[in-house]
C-alpha cells in the first residue's frame, strides 16, 4: 500500500508486474509446446503437398505464420503462385 | 558419494562461470574436494576466472579423446589444495564432445572428487546438453529479467527430459540461484522480485547473489569472488548458497554491501 503510494507520489509505473504477467503467459504456451511437433513446420508442409498436387509452386514461396492474440490467434498462409497459372492449367485439364 | 553439479542458465552472461568458480572456492573451503569442468569447448574462460589461464596444457578434448591422462589435464589451485580446475579447449570442435568420452572422464572424477562442478556453456546445443548430461544437480543461474527467466524454464525443461537421471526415472535436483539482484529495484517495482521469479519456474531457491561490484573486480585479477572480498556481500552470499547444497539449513536473506558511516549518511540524504 504504502509502495502504491510512493509510486503515486513519484509518477513512475512499476514495470515488473507488467514483465511477470507476460512470462506468465509465455510460458504457460511454451511448456504445452515442448515436445510436441513443430506444429507450423507440419501445416507447412501439408498445405504445400495439398496445394502442389494442382498448382506447380516454389516450396520456399510459402509462408506460414501465426500471431497469437488474447482472445483469438490467426493462422496466415501466403503462398505465391507464378503469373503462368492460368496456362498450366489449362495444360493440365 | 560424489555429486556432479552442472552450472547452467541457457541464457549467456547470468554469471554461470562466475558462480562456477564461487561456488566450487566455496565448497572446497569447507574441506571438500572439488573439481570445476569447463564445458565451454572453443570459449573457456573459467581458466581465466580462477586465475590459471598460463597454466593450461591439456584440456578437457585431450582426456575425452585419451591424448591425455586426467591427471595431466588437471590444475591445483594456488589458494586452496582441495580445488581443482579441468579446463576447456580453446581451439577444438564442441563437436568432439561424445557422450561416451565425457561419461568416462565425469565417472573418472567421481572416484577423485567430491564434487564435480560443470560450467556450461550458454545456449541449448552440444556444449550445453553435454554438461548436463550426467549431473545429478542443477544450479539455475537466473538474472531477475524477462529473457534469462524464459531460458531457465527452457533449461529446467531440458534437466528433467535430457539427462541420464530423466531418461531412468530419477531426478535431477534442481536449484535456482539469482544474481545480479538488486533489492532496492525489485522494491520500486523496476525488477522481478525472488518471490516472481521462483512462482513461474517453480523451483526451489539455492541463494541469491546481490548486484555487486566485487564480482568484477575479483573475475580482473582472476580470484574466485568468495575468496577475493570474503566479507563482501557476494562472497558470503555464495557461501551460504554452498552450505545449502551441503545440507546446511541456513536462512534465506539478500546479503547487503557493509556500508561505512559516510556511505549511510549520504544514501539518507538521497532517498
Amino acid at each position: 500500500m504504502s509502495m502504491g503510494l510512493l509510486r503515486l507520489l513519484r509518477g513512475n509505473k512499476a514495470t515488473a508486474p507488467v514483465a511477470r504477467e507476460r512470462l506468465q503467459i509465455l510460458l504457460a504456451h511454451e511448456r504445452g509446446m515442448r515436445g510436441q511437433p513443430d506444429l507450423l513446420g507440419v501445416l507447412r508442409e501439408e498445405i504445400l503437398a495439398v496445394v502442389s498436387k494442382h498448382v506447380k509452386l516454389d516450396p520456399t514461396k510459402v509462408i506460414v505464420r501465426l500471431d497469437r492474440g488474447d482472445d483469438v490467434s490467426t493462422l496466415e498462409v501466403d503462398i505465391e503462385v507464378p503469373n503462368d497459372l492460368e496456362r498450366k492449367r489449362v495444360a493440365v485439364g | 558419494m560424489a555429486k556432479v553439479l552442472v552450472v547452467t542458465s541457457g541464457k549467456g552472461g547470468v554469471g554461470k562461470t562466475t558462480t562456477t568458480a564461487a561456488l566450487g572456492a566455496a565448497l572446497a573451503q569447507r574441506g571438500d574436494k572439488v573439481v570445476v569442468v569447463d564445458f565451454d569447448v572453443g570459449l573457456r574462460n573459467l581458466d581465466l576466472v580462477m586465475g590459471a589461464e598460463r597454466r593450461v596444457v591439456f584440456d578437457l578434448i585431450n582426456v575425452v579423446q585419451g591424448v591425455a591422462k586426467l591427471p595431466q589435464a588437471l590444475i591445483r589451485d594456488k589458494r586452496l589444495e582441495n580445488l581443482w580446475l579441468l579446463p576447456a579447449s580453446q581451439t577444438r570442435d564442441k563437436d568432439a564432445l561424445t557422450e561416451e568420452g565425457v561419461g568416462k572422464v565425469i565417472d573418472e572424477l567421481r572416484t577423485r572428487f567430491d564434487w564435480v562442478i560443470c560450467d556450461s556453456p550458454a545456449g541449448i546445443e552440444r556444449g550445453a546438453a553435454m554438461a548436463m548430461r550426467f549431473a545429478d544437480e542443477a544450479v539455475i543461474v537466473t538474472n531477475p529479467e524477462v529473457s534469462s527467466v524464459r531460458d531457465s524454464d527452457r533449461i529446467i525443461g531440458m534437466l528433467d527430459s535430457k539427462t541420464v537421471r530423466a531418461e531412468k526415472g530419477e531426478r535431477v535436483e534442481k536449484h535456482i540461484l539469482i544474481t545480479r539482484y538488486d533489492p532496492s529495484r525489485a522494491a520500486r517495482g523496476e525488477m522481478l522480485t525472488i518471490d516472481d521469479i521462483l512462482e513461474i519456474l517453480a523451483t526451489p531457491l539455492l541463494g541469491i547473489i546481490p548486484e555487486s561490484q566485487d564480482v568484477l573486480k575479483a573475475s580482473n585479477v582472476g580470484t574466485p569472488v568468495t575468496l577475493s572480498n570474503v566479507d563482501g556481500a557476494p562472497a558470503r552470499a555464495y557461501i551460504d548458497a554452498a552450505r545449502r547444497l551441503c545440507g546446511d539449513t541456513v536462512k534465506m536473506q539478500v546479503p547487503t554491501e557493509r556500508k561505512g558511516f559516510m556511505d549511510r549518511l549520504l544514501r539518507r540524504r538521497a532517498a
